[in-house]
């Protein structure tokens, strides 16, 4: 895989600083330099962290997930057109994946997300690379970015499938899990994981049938199963054919609907304080796998020794260690 | 952690104008992903602005522009010059039907590289990563 060298001038303090004032001048460019500083990784990402921290807070985050082909990016276009055709400057995270082999990935969300770029929204692909941290240490500094430069809503979209992808945009403030018609029966509405997670349900492709299953097999999912600790209230079930344009003002409306009852009461802080704990746990799962991994490399095979047991001594090793890189 | 970061090059695609031949563009699109580039793919009908805002947007790292019916003597210098105007240092790759004989003038145009048809995988990657190179200079 052909890589390029990211040049150094990225790190200087001044280009930083630079990029953060012509960014909250409103320059867009600046936005996505930062953003690629961001998803990159490594002393630039912290260091555009810490520049974006304090400004940031003040933006309301909707995660979209959903299995491929469900509609995400196009329900994602149309919030995001509305929005910005009325007075929201919202941006849009849109998550694809890469090839696992090659590293390269297509990005192909912008096709559908036209109307919404020329209506002003900021669009940005990402692909979730094997970059360093993952995607679980990019996305909430990226998410940041778009916040501190007052961009408001923000929309990550990832395709549901993959824990890493199910929680980034579980980390948002309103959780919209989309479906079709047609996607299944009453026991796939109720195992578990992506389902748990919603705060709303789209039912998309509603001009096919099985809307109303679909619809019927949620309804008993969510009666049976007891608030998560998620959950501000039940998730509302929205139907729609995004590509008509038909439920989309329902849509529209539930998510606001979720945001004054989030923003009104406690909610709000009970749940960003535990994303926050969440950013911290990722952080610090990724400096202790960086430095676990220095010790893995250097390590001969002792054959009488169990995997365990020389994983626990090296974990005695570290901890002793004041010093994180 | 005071290393340099590698990432993979980014790339904008899309065909300007009416020219609805997007096959060509697909392609491209597959191969360079496997060539291990993030391809942010816009597709057919697309603007100078639009290529322009998704550059802007995507911090792109080059763009490429595929052309089938002739105007590549009047859209491929539209697009530099767009991007130059915009302080974009972006180099424009043109792949499609393009006359050996429009070859000077193209690249008096500022674009990076042509790329006709019967180029392999590794001929477009190598040109994209080429193209790449130069910037700044």
């Amino acid at each position: 895989m052909f890589v390029r060298q990211w040049p150094p001038v990225a790190s200087e303090d001044s280009t930083l600083i630079s990029l953060v004032e012509k960014a909250s001048e409103g320059d867009r460019r600046s936005v996505g330099r930062l953003l690629t500083l961001v998803e990159r990784g490594g002393d630039s990402a912290e260091q555009v962290a810490e520049a974006t921290h304090t400004l940031s807070g003040k933006s309301h985050v909707i995660g979209i997930t959903g299995a491929p082909g469900a509609g995400k990016s196009t329900l994602t276009a149309c919030l995001a057109r509305d929005l910005a055709v009325s007075e929201y400057k919202p941006a849009v995270l849109a998550v694809d994946p890469s090839s696992p082999l090659t590293g390269g990935a297509i990005l192909g969300d912008r096709v559908r997300m036209e109307e919404a770029s020329e209506a002003g929204a900021f669009i940005r692909s990402m692909a979730t690379r094997g970059h360093a941290g993952g995607l679980a240490l990019a996305v909430p500094g990226m998410v940041r970015v778009f916040d501190a430069f007052g961009f408001n809503p923000i929309i990550i979209e990832t395709v549901g499938v993959g824990q890493v992808e199910v929680d980034v945009a579980s980390a948002a403030d309103t959780v919209v899990v989309v479906v079709t018609s047609g996607w299944g029966d009453a026991v796939q509405a109720n195992k578990a994981g992506l389902l748990e997670i919603a705060d709303l349900f789209v039912v998309n492709k509603a001009d096919r049938p099985g809307a109303s299953d679909a619809r019927r097999d949620l309804e008993l999912m969510i009666d049976l199963s007891q608030l998560t600790g998620q959950a501000v209230r039940r998730p509302e079930i929205v139907i729609t054919t995004a590509t008509e344009g038909e439920g989309l003002d329902e849509f529209k409306k539930a998510i606001f609907e979720h945001k004054e009852l989030l923003f009104e009461g406690e909610q709000i802080s009970i749940r960003r304080s535990k994303r926050w704990k969440a950013e911290v746990r990722s952080r610090l799962d990724y400096l202790l796998s960086e430095v676990a991994k220095e010790s893995i490399e250097n390590l001969e095979e002792e054959k009488s020794s169990s995997p365990g047991s020389v994983a626990r001594k090296i974990a005695k090793n570290l901890l002793k260690k004041d010093e994180l890189r | 952690m005071n290393k340099k970061e590698n990432a993979p090059i980014r790339i904008v695609l899309a065909k300007l104008g009416l020219d609805g031949h997007d096959r060509g563009l697909k392609v491209v699109a597959r191969m360079l992903r496997d060539a291990g580039m993030e391809v942010v793919y816009l597709g057919l009908r697309q603007t100078t602005e639009m290529v322009v805002t998704a550059v802007e947007q995507e911090d792109a790292d080059a763009v490429g522009i595929s052309m089938h019916n002739a105007g590549h003597l009047t859209l491929a210098p539209r697009i530099v010059k767009a991007l130059e105007d915009a302080g974009l240092d972006v180099p424009v790759v043109v792949g499609g039907i393009v006359p050996e004989s429009d070859l000077e003038a193209m690249a008096e145009a500022g674009v990076a590289g042509v790329l006709g048809p019967g180029s392999s995988a590794e001929d477009v990657a190598t040109c994209v990563r080429e193209a790449v190179a130069t910037r700044g200079e």
